[in-house]
């Protein structure tokens, strides 16, 4: 695992995949620092949030910065009262896992100008090939384009976490190489992360380049 | 083949519907359907189609019905409350003999309810869904794939018969994110002459309404209308068997809790139980062939709902009472559990083998 930024952030198209990768991105980020918190600043989907994996956090030690009704019945788009810790508390390194697309981006425009102001962050589209919406460069640039805007805020990176769920198999993971390889070329942005289920990880480790191992929070019914 | 995609169940939906020839999309955003809507909202305008965030719910199954006037295919999706408001308007294009999908993707109630999970609109979608005399085909689908075939179905069915067809699916179908694939073969439209098209001076004036001051007249187009449902009933009943051939116990389920129990399943036959499963796909027309078989094999039969216990009713009604029917259920949101489901099978039997 790479060097983290005081804040990542993890953006990109509905369910790609961003949250996955959030809450296994904290869970290493704790192993290289002390403070550490996830902030959940999805304000669309009330459904699937970070706040699924809190026990392991509350394990790991790593505060959650999250809305109140995250994942409970009250279906409202609310930001965590304590949101401001992000920009204010400099000694916290945190992943924000920001909602999907351009309006799950809008959350961020709050924060953008002190992020972008400290300058110690990454920010990351996270891309799924899988995806009806995303399955080309083009379209998936559209969407970067439309979280930038939305957000205040440009990428850095790229995390091709490109994949049919639990069904995955490595030639999935492998056909999307070239995806994200146009993405890269189309948007100038390096392929920071290519991420596979953990099962799969040893049949791919030495074909793919910064191969990141994930574990899957959600549990398939 | 078709290549797999990663959809949730909306949006499989809003793809189908695309695919199907569906043009016209008219809704009001309510969790947990509203995926339905925004890939509407971003696709619609890239393939020449229409979106239209209604103002209401009662708002947007009007524009569904004056829609289908025209005989396009056309639709509309909500979930549990918003369906209740657009009750009227599907009981005026029963009354007018319009096709059209409604896809509700129930949420736990009454009332405003919550967010989470329910099938407790069963009754709501098999027995009515409005005032008067009428009926609906009404699907359940128990996986993304389904979400998208039976959308296409859907359709089909709508127009083969001039009547509304309902996806009755739950949050979880709606949420949940599984691999599709999305090769239909989508066949040509029956031809649709009683459609407002304009006359060209060629035809007489078609006339799509649900008013019928006569009563006599009112009475045969009742008359009429239930001789197409026995139409329906006799040949678009859909079911899945699941391990029945050999069953003491049947598991009724659909949906979600049709998936639980196939878990439960899998684990009662480890331990020697000899249970199998009914999963009706239509709702209504209900598929009474496989429970009138059973009835006279099996010892018991258990519903498993979430719901406080609706398709029972049609489970007891097709079974003729001939052997002992049992709920097993939550509600409100919650899910069944395979444990729960596997206790009542262990429980039907008469204790563990």
């Amino acid at each position: 695992m790479k060097e983290f930024k005081r804040i990542t952030l993890l953006c990109g198209h509905y369910g790609s995949g961003k949250t996955n990768v959030a809450v296994n991105m904290a869970l290493s980020l704790r192993k290289q620092r002390d403070r550490v918190a996830i902030a959940d600043l999805d304000i669309v989907n009330p459904y699937f949030r970070s706040k699924d994996s809190i026990a392991d956090f509350q394990d790991n030690g790593i505060r959650l910065i999250c809305s109140e009704y995250a994942n409970s019945n009250v279906d409202i788009p609310a930001l965590p009262q304590d949101m401001y810790a992000i920009t204010d508390d400099k000694e916290l390194s945190v992943i924000i896992d920001v909602g999907g697309d351009d309006r799950g981006a809008l959350a961020l425009g709050r924060l953008a100008p002190k992020i972008i102001e400290e300058n110690d962050y990454e920010m990351l589209m996270v891309i799924n090939c899988y995806r009806p919406l995303t399955r080309d460069a083009e379209s998936t640039i559209e969407v970067m384009r439309e979280i930038e805007y939305a957000g205040h805020i440009k990428f850095t990176g790229i995390v091709n976490n490109s994949n049919l769920g639990v069904a995955t198999t490595p030639e999935d993971v492998l056909k999307s190489v070239e995806y994200a390889r146009e993405v890269s070329e189309q948007s100038g942005l390096p392929v920071v992360y290519t991420t596979v289920n953990d099962n799969i990880y040893n049949d791919l480790c030495d074909k793919i380049e910064n191969l990141l191992p994930l574990s899957l929070q959600a549990r398939p019914v | 083949m078709a290549e797999k995609v990663l959809m949730k169940g909306n949006e499989a939906i809003a793809e189908a519907a695309i695919l199907a020839g569906c043009k016209h999309y008219f809704g009001y955003p309510i969790t947990p359907q509203t995926e339905i809507a925004a890939y509407m909202a971003k696709k619609m305008p890239k393939i020449g189609g229409c979106f239209l965030q209604a103002e209401s719910e009662v708002a947007a199954i009007n524009m569904v019905y004056g829609v289908a006037s025209t005989g396009k295919r056309v639709m509309t999706s909500s979930s549990s409350p918003g369906i209740s408001l657009k009750s009227e308007g599907l009981s005026y294009m029963a009354g007018s003999d319009l096709p059209c999908l409604v896809v509700n993707v129930q949420r736990g109630g009454p009332g405003l309810g919550g967010i989470q999970p329910s099938q407790a609109d069963y009754f709501q979608a098999t027995k009515g869904g409005g005032h008067g005399d009428f009926k609906m085909i009404v699907l359940a689908p128990a996986s993304v794939q389904e979400m998208a075939e039976l959308t296409v179905k859907g359709f089909e069915l709508a127009d083969k018969y001039r009547m509304t067809s309902m996806i009755l699916a739950d949050g979880t179908m709606g949420q949940m994110m599984e691999p599709v694939e999305l090769d239909f073969d989508i066949k040509e439209r029956p031809a649709t002459p009683w459609a407002t098209t304009g006359t060209k001076m060629e035809r007489e004036h078609n006339i799509v309404n649900s008013l019928s001051l006569v009563a006599e007249e009112l009475e045969q187009l009742n008359f009429a209308r239930y001789e197409r449902y026995a139409q329906v009933e006799a040949n678009e009943a859909m079911y899945e068997e699941y391990m029945t051939e050999d069953a003491d116990i049947i598991i009724a389920a659909f949906g979600i809790a049709a998936r639980v129990s196939k878990n439960a399943i899998v684990e009662a036959r480890k331990q020697g139980i000899k249970v199998g499963l009914i999963r009706p796909i239509t709702l209504w027309p209900f598929p009474k062939a496989p429970f009138e078989k059973i009835a006279d094999t099996a010892k018991a039969v258990i519903s498993v709902e979430l719901s406080m216990g609706q398709m029972i009713e049609d489970v007891k009604l097709a079974t003729q009472c001939k052997v002992p029917v049992t709920l097993c259920n939550r509600v409100g949101g919650m899910i069944p559990s395979p444990e729960q489901v596997l206790e009542a099978i262990i429980k039907a039997n008469g204790g563990a083998n």
